[in-house]
């Protein structure tokens, strides 16, 4: 079946079996910044944004997405607040391995248009999806805490 | 210092977090034929007939193996230093399948649906055999896991496959029953610890294809680069320089990748082919058919006078290696030689025990490695023994600890599979760890305070030591290049997994050169390209590869020296170099015009270098952790409130780099303490083959990572570094059990630490 997918402002129309999710849908066409982790909806490395909205793009039949816009980290590259997220995160060396970097700076993203001045507990709330098992969080926390403060 | 020290960004940040494709499986070609596995439902059984002909049939399928299809050279998949410590117990597909998970059939189809559609088609006929599913009753079962008859090891593995005896290890000081007897206080305690899933976030990936000259080419997500090249080379009957393995950005490791997994069959389907393939493991095969931590167990008897002096540590232990050996003996031998030598006061020390085979998932190189195990079994033995002492657990520490200059018997006689190195430990600060991290908890109050109420907090500690690589067997070799503008390209087997190696080497060569890092290009790491290197395990390549990239570019300078004499017409020692000039008396010419001059006018030259480095010791990093936790005396349920960590590795070559390794190895500590566990179901079947079922701590799990590292200087080492990948992970099963004993009163004495088990002990105490 054909679909429309709007993917980082590009609309254009993909050929998609029914039983496709969005993340085999994204990665065959080469967003390659959208990771494939866990299968089962649990780790977050293959969030996108739909509508602006974090969603696991594992768990979106791809044909769900159809007429809908779709932002992946390709997307954001020259966004400013894209700039500020990864910074943030490259000076406190919470990048390591960076396979689930691209999924939390979306939802970081999506965040920051989303809580008007959350507090630290309220951050690790929303961000608990994104799971990683280099950093033991900490300096991902202080890089986004960081990135807050600077915008606020 | 300008270039080390510093805690600049990773140079590969970047490419990584704007999510460039740069992981194995971004990088296969679109062409590549798709690989999938058809796995054993079954703990142990014999194949009687696959019938491949349906599957065979199927439109889009190119390629179907089975055990009949394979070379049998038996090989160990354990990534590990040659000859290998490993016993040779493994056919890439076999006629014996050894766990649920195991490898049965590999189809290769054009796309992923087509493959999956064809492992539906195989018709296997399997005789089902008893599994050992139980490694306290393995050994002298009459289910004998490995009957094979070209089962091989090498002789200091000392394997008894009939006896399901993976390996054996036994070594004994001085007088170990008679220092019990005389001891005032005596500890007698039995500990176990899990299975731990590794859960890096990107799966295991590799895909292959033949080059121009008709050689493999293996692209792979591996730490062990060099050691896939000749394994593969042995179980596939190719020599050597027949192939290339490169590796990309690899997303996480910690020892899972120290290991081929999807690489021979890939391998296997282009050589057949002469197609690409590639294979990309879904999480539940990460689970099922890669590999865990080796669970242990361990009997810890100690000796200590009523001063607290302690004289004897015996350690029995038990390690279950799961289907096949790999990684067996060594990370059975670290449990004792990475733990028992902080206490090398001791009169009378002894270690050993068996590893044995069951049929669960194998077992394989984890993190910790060992230490982790026994650190648990033995820093809760000395929880204990200072509580019966009634003596400040940190004191005991402080009694009976290394300290800086001094050595312990046990460097020498322990090494990893074989015999150790004597060394002396020329850096310790473990004396400032644990003092400072007792302040830092507020270990005076909080110890003391009194413990009531229905939620309690309590404080526990631990103390930890590692290596840096394994000294006189791993070995790292860095090149370096001069290009024409003045930059200089680092190549590095060193295998950077997304620990930032990439970085710290790129430091150490701009360090010694006096060159800003960002006129160091590195390339990690290409079997055809990089020189050697044993790769990214043991916590080696700060030390190790460190040392071959510092070598490497004092070379680098003399050959610029040397260079510039030639121009200027003069001898070398009238030739200075400051990073940025060459100069001779008055006459000076930039490094960048200098390397022009080499390239195109005179003298025409490459300046090239290349430094290798083999521990002569494997210096030891220290750390003391301090656990605060709360207990929930009605539910069980415990919170770790706080977690201290003082380190000393050396002095770190980038800050930043360094303690991030620390919080992410604690992170990753405290969920073997608290949360992990690989659980199986009656009949030997994993049921936690996902990440719903297998809890990772998630972001609101860990509350407070208070990390520090402490002023050292490691003279051995590049800038007086130390390693630091491995030593954050050891301490928290112990510290947290102390710090639950502390608050409660209750002692868990098996890992993971859940609600259940210490409300269960709640109650019995009552």
């Amino acid at each position: 079946m054909k679909i429309i997918l709007t993917i980082n402002n590009v609309k254009r129309e993909v050929e998609i079996s029914p039983s496709e999710f969005l993340l085999d849908v994204l990665r065959r066409l080469d967003y390659m910044s959208v990771k494939k982790g866990c299968d089962t909806g649990t780790c977050g490395v293959c969030t996108v944004l739909m509508d602006g909205k974090p969603v696991l793009s594992c768990s979106v039949l791809a044909a769900s997405a159809d007429g809908h816009e779709i932002t992946t980290i390709e997307g954001l590259e020259n966004d400013p607040e894209f700039k500020a997220i990864s910074n943030a995160l490259l000076e406190e060396g919470a990048d390591q391995c960076g396979f689930c970097s691209p999924g939390l700076i979306l939802n970081v993203y999506a965040m920051k248009k989303e809580l008007k001045n959350p507090s630290e507990e309220d951050m690790k709330k929303y961000l608990v999806g994104n799971l990683c098992r280099c950093t033991g969080y900490v300096p991902q926390m202080r890089a986004i805490k960081k990135y807050f403060e600077v915008k606020a | 210092m300008k270039e080390v020290k510093r805690p600049i960004k990773k140079v590969d940040g970047y490419g990584l977090v704007s999510g460039k494709p740069v992981y194995t499986d971004d990088l296969a070609p679109k062409n590549s034929l798709v690989v999938k596995i058809l796995r054993s439902p079954h703990a142990f059984a014999r194949i009687k007939n696959i019938d491949v002909s349906k599957a065979e049939a199927l439109e889009g399928v190119e390629c179907v193996l089975t055990y009949k299809d394979v070379p049998k050279n038996r090989f160990t998949r354990a990534g590990q230093g040659y000859p290998e410590p490993s016993p040779y117990d493994k056919y890439i597909l076999d006629e014996y399948v050894r766990y649920v998970g195991d490898e049965v059939a590999v189809v290769a189809a054009r796309d992923e649906i087509t493959a999956e559609k064809a492992l539906k088609l195989l018709d296997v006929d399997y005789e089902v055999l008893e599994p050992v599913l139980d490694f306290e009753k393995s050994k002298g079962s009459k289910s004998i896991i490995h009957p094979e008859d070209d089962y091989q090891s090498e002789v200091f593995v000392s394997s008894d496959p009939k006896n399901n005896i993976a390996a054996t290890y036994e070594m004994s000081i001085g007088d170990v029953e008679g220092e019990i007897e005389k001891s005032d206080v005596v500890i007698k305690e039995r500990f176990y610890t899990q299975a731990q899933a590794h859960v890096m976030m990107e799966p295991h990936a590799a895909y292959s294809y033949i080059d121009m000259q008709g050689r493999l080419v293996i692209v792979s997500s591996t730490q062990v680069p060099f050691h896939v090249r000749r394994i593969l080379a042995r179980a596939l009957d190719l020599p050597i320089k027949k192939i290339r393995v490169i590796k990309p950005r690899v997303g996480g490791g910690f020892g899972g990748k120290q290991a081929i997994h999807g690489e021979p069959y890939v391998a296997l389907v282009t050589l057949k082919t002469g197609k690409p393939a590639k294979v990309y493991y879904t999480r539940k095969e990460v689970f099922e058919s890669t590999y865990t931590r080796h669970p242990m167990r361990f009997d810890v008897t100690i000796g200590a006078d009523k001063n607290g002096k302690i004289n004897v540590i015996d350690v029995r232990g038990l390690s279950d290696t799961g289907a096949y050996g790999e990684h067996a003996l060594t990370t059975f031998m670290v449990a004792g030689s990475k733990v028992l030598p902080m206490y090398n006061k001791v009169k009378a020390v002894r270690f050993g025990g068996d590893v044995v085979y069951t049929n669960h998932a194998p077992a394989g190189a984890y993190r910790g490695y060992g230490a982790i195990q026994a650190n648990f079994a033995i820093e809760s033995a000395m929880d204990m023994l200072a509580y019966k002492l009634n003596m400040d657990p940190v004191k005991l520490r402080e009694i009976n600890m290394i300290r800086e200059k001094e050595t312990s018997p046990i460097f020498k006689i322990m090494g990893e599979g074989r015999e150790g190195v004597d060394m002396i430990v020329r850096s310790c600060k473990l004396d400032e760890c644990v003092e400072k991290g007792a302040k830092k908890i507020d270990w005076e109050n909080k110890f003391k305070t009194k413990k009531e109420g229905k939620k309690v907090k309590g404080v526990g500690m631990a103390i930890a030591m590692q290596g840096s690589g394994i000294a006189k067997i791993d070995m790292g070799a860095a090149t370096l290049k001069l290009n024409e503008d003045g930059s200089f390209n680092l190549l590095i087997g060193a295998t950077d997994i997304g620990t930032g190696s990439d970085t710290i080497l790129s430091q150490i060569a701009a360090e010694v050169l006096n060159v800003p890092t960002e006129s160091i290009i590195p390339y990690s790491s290409d079997t055809d390209v990089t020189p050697f290197d044993v790769g990214a395990y043991a916590s080696s390549t700060t030390y190790v590869s460190g040392n071959a990239v510092r070598i490497a570019a004092e070379k680098m300078k003399e050959e610029i020296i040397k260079a510039g004499a030639e121009y200027f017409e003069v001898s070398e020692n009238e030739v200075e170099f400051d990073g940025k000039e060459i100069k001779a008396g008055e006459r000076k010419i930039t490094l960048k015009k200098l390397a022009e001059v080499l390239y195109y006018n005179e003298n025409q030259k490459q300046l090239s270098t290349t430094g290798s480095y083999v521990g002569e010791e494997s210096p030891p990093p220290f750390m003391a952790g301090y656990a605060e936790v709360e207990v929930d005396t009605e539910t069980g349920k415990v919170d770790l409130l706080n977690y201290v960590a003082v380190v000393d590795c050396g002095t770190p070559i980038n800050p930043n780099l360094a303690k991030v390794q620390v919080e992410g190895g604690l992170a990753q500590g405290i969920g073997m303490a608290m949360y992990e566990e690989v659980k199986y179901d009656k009949n030997g079947r994993l049921l936690t083959n996902n990440l719903m079922n297998y809890k990772i701590p998630s972001r609101v799990d860990i509350k407070k990572l208070n990390v520090e590292l402490v002023d050292s200087y490691e003279p051995t080492g590049p800038f007086g570094a130390k390693s630091v990948g491995e030593i954050g992970i050891d301490t928290p099963p112990a510290a947290i059990a102390n710090a639950i004993y502390n608050a409660v009163g209750v002692r868990i004495k098996d890992l993971p630490i859940t609600p259940e088990k210490v409300l269960r002990a709640l109650k019995e105490k009552k």
